[in-house]
């Protein structure tokens, strides 16, 4: 296994785990309130998926951060600026559609690089991808088969799909977006070169939306500031207060 | 038990009739296609349909918690059951769509109140404690009541309560669970599940509905095999296993007049305030507004998305017709 600054190690692994631990997070708050039945269904079992990958992740960071810190002490106990997840999954959920949309984009995304992660030097996140990637695979054919269907349907849900395009597209470009924690996990066979999954997306992504007669807005502006840490929106604290508060008003307590 | 209260119709005295309680007295199960009285039919599809509704407006209480779980895996478990719980109300509203009503039009008799779900999912839930106690003792409740139907007549909703079951008692240990470590935990961990047993004990025990044993609509739903026990006797059930599991947990049934009755082999115990059940039954539970609005809300805000998926199935079938 290829040696690789564990901090950054750690670094990279918080990002995987957080994604999947704040889209998750706001997958499960449709709860009971889905369109029909088979969505709340869907939507339950999209966001265990997410959580359960979000358990791998940042069990794993902690094990190689190696400060005694659980995958529970890493979601629950610290503040916003320690999140490494994208800006993207942070957005609230909007309507269906725009929840669908930003699923869509960050499945998309997600398969790539956990379909490159499947193959990594390090046989402790090549063995979480390669479970994580099936549940994804059905993550994507869904959210890809609704963006169509709504995109497709009455011009009012064709209306709702564009706006929810046009509104996540600038989040688009921070899931590609590389630094020296990228370049380090590349250059050791851990993780993809993330400029390099680029064509393929735009290739799956475009494919869908066209089917779904959307058009991707003009323009390279993208937002950034989520993956580094450095700048999240505000809508992640208001979501840390719901998903950390009993945590942090009993603290030491054990569930 | 989250069909409560659910009125029977009667029989009548044809040939067919008879003949088809013979059946139901030889223990055979009655399937969808097979001739059965108007009466038999309409107390189903009321007592399905209450039972799948309930089924979806149990999600909300639970769903209160999902986004407040304190771990991963209690957040990863609360979701497994709600999904779960829509996975029933879908099982459900196909074995009432067998009866020849659509689950569009059941939804349409919830959201408009002609249909009821039970009391129970009108009471709030406020503490972590409380999905620890709807999992104890709402689920254990209904798995009374659950365990039995798995017998009953109407072969769809009999095989639907073999599926449900199996899942039943899979929410109720991951309740006690929730319990057992509040119970073990700190001074406000062990507060908690005392005040989540006080505000739930008596609205579990309303779950089986007033004492039916005088009831003409239960006797006729109990030869029909759609009742397979009076309330009271599922109630005394019910409080026989849950008082020593709330001693085991160190907690307090807030009952002071429960006292074991060696004779009867079960628990004396106090009835819960009936006035309090019927007001929640007619709408003054302390949810019954927020839940009603929510499904109700749910609906109206989703019927684009219906109308959309659909435009596009058709769409996509206009177009394969096109191409053949």
């Amino acid at each position: 296994m290829a040696q690789v600054d564990q901090a950054q190690l750690f670094e990279f692994l918080c990002r995987m785990g957080d994604n999947t631990l704040v889209l998750g997070h706001r997958v499960s708050e449709w709860c009971g309130l889905a369109p029909v039945l088979e969505e709340d269904i869907a939507l339950a079992n999209t966001a265990l998926d997410l959580i359960g990958q979000t358990q791998m992740w940042l069990g794993l960071a902690g094990e190689v951060e190696g400060k005694g810190r659980s995958a529970d002490d890493l979601a629950m106990l610290r503040d916003v600026w320690d999140f490494r997840n994208v800006l993207l999954v942070e957005q609230p959920n909007g309507d269906f559609g725009q929840t669908m949309m930003r699923q869509f984009l960050f499945d998309a995304w997600h398969l790539a690089v956990l379909t490159a992660l499947a193959e990594s030097s390090n046989d402790r996140i090549a063995a979480i991808a390669a479970k994580a990637v099936k549940e994804v695979q059905y993550h994507v054919e869904r959210s890809g088969d609704t963006v169509i269907g709504l995109g497709d349907g009455t011009s009012e849900s064709h209306q709702r799909m564009q706006k929810a395009l046009n509104l996540l597209w600038p989040y688009v470009g921070e899931m590609f977006v590389t630094d020296a924690v990228d370049d380090a996990m590349a250059k050791a066979g851990i993780a993809p070169d993330l400029a390099t999954l680029r064509a393929a997306f735009d290739t799956h992504v475009g494919g869908i939306l066209t089917e779904a007669t959307l058009t991707i807005p003009d323009g390279k502006f993208t937002h950034k500031g989520g993956k580094t840490g450095f700048q999240h929106s505000e809508h992640l604290g208001h979501m840390l207060t719901q998903m950390q508060w009993l945590q942090r008003a009993y603290p030491g307590a054990t569930w | 038990m989250y069909a409560q209260m659910v009125k029977s119709e009667s029989a009548d005295d044809s040939a067919e009739a008879k003949a088809f309680q013979e059946r139901i007295d030889a223990g055979e199960k009655i399937e969808p296609k097979d001739w059965m009285p108007a009466g038999y039919r309409k107390t189903l599809i009321r007592q399905i349909g209450q039972h799948a509704h309930s089924e979806i407006v149990g999600q909300l209480p639970e769903g209160n918690w999902i986004t407040r779980a304190p771990t991963l895996e209690r957040k990863a478990i609360l979701l497994a059951k709600v999904q779960d719980e829509a996975g029933h109300g879908l099982y459900l509203y196909c074995a009432a769509e067998t009866l020849g009503v659509s689950r569009d039009e059941l939804t349409e008799m919830l959201l408009d109140g002609r249909m009821k779900y039970s009391s129970i999912f009108n009471y709030p839930t406020l503490t972590w404690a409380d999905m620890g106690a709807v999992g104890w003792l709402v689920d254990g409740a209904a798995i009374m009541n659950q365990v039995p139907l798995q017998r009953t007549s109407f072969g769809p909703y009999s095989r639907a309560m073999i599926r449900i079951c199996k899942e039943e008692s899979f929410h109720q240990r991951q309740g006690y669970d929730i319990m057992m470590k509040m119970a073990a935990g700190t001074p406000e961990q062990k507060a908690m599940a005392q005040n989540a047993l006080n505000r739930f004990w008596y609205p579990s025990l309303m779950m089986f509905g007033p004492s039916d044993k005088d009831s003409i609509h239960s006797t006729q739903s109990m030869a029909w095999k759609i009742k397979m026990n009076t309330n009271d006797e599922l109630r005394q059930k019910f409080v026989d296993q849950t008082v020593p599991q709330a001693e085991y947990l160190g907690l307090t049934v807030p009952d002071e007049t429960l006292k074991w009755n060696e004779e009867k082999g079960g628990y004396d115990f106090a009835e819960p305030d009936w006035d309090e059940f019927f007001e929640v039954i007619k709408g003054n539970g302390p949810c019954n507004t927020e839940r009603l609005a929510a499904r109700n809300k749910a609906w109206d805000d989703g019927k684009w998305v219906r109308d959309g998926l659909l435009a596009h199935a058709e769409k996509r079938a206009i177009k394969k017709v096109a191409a053949e």
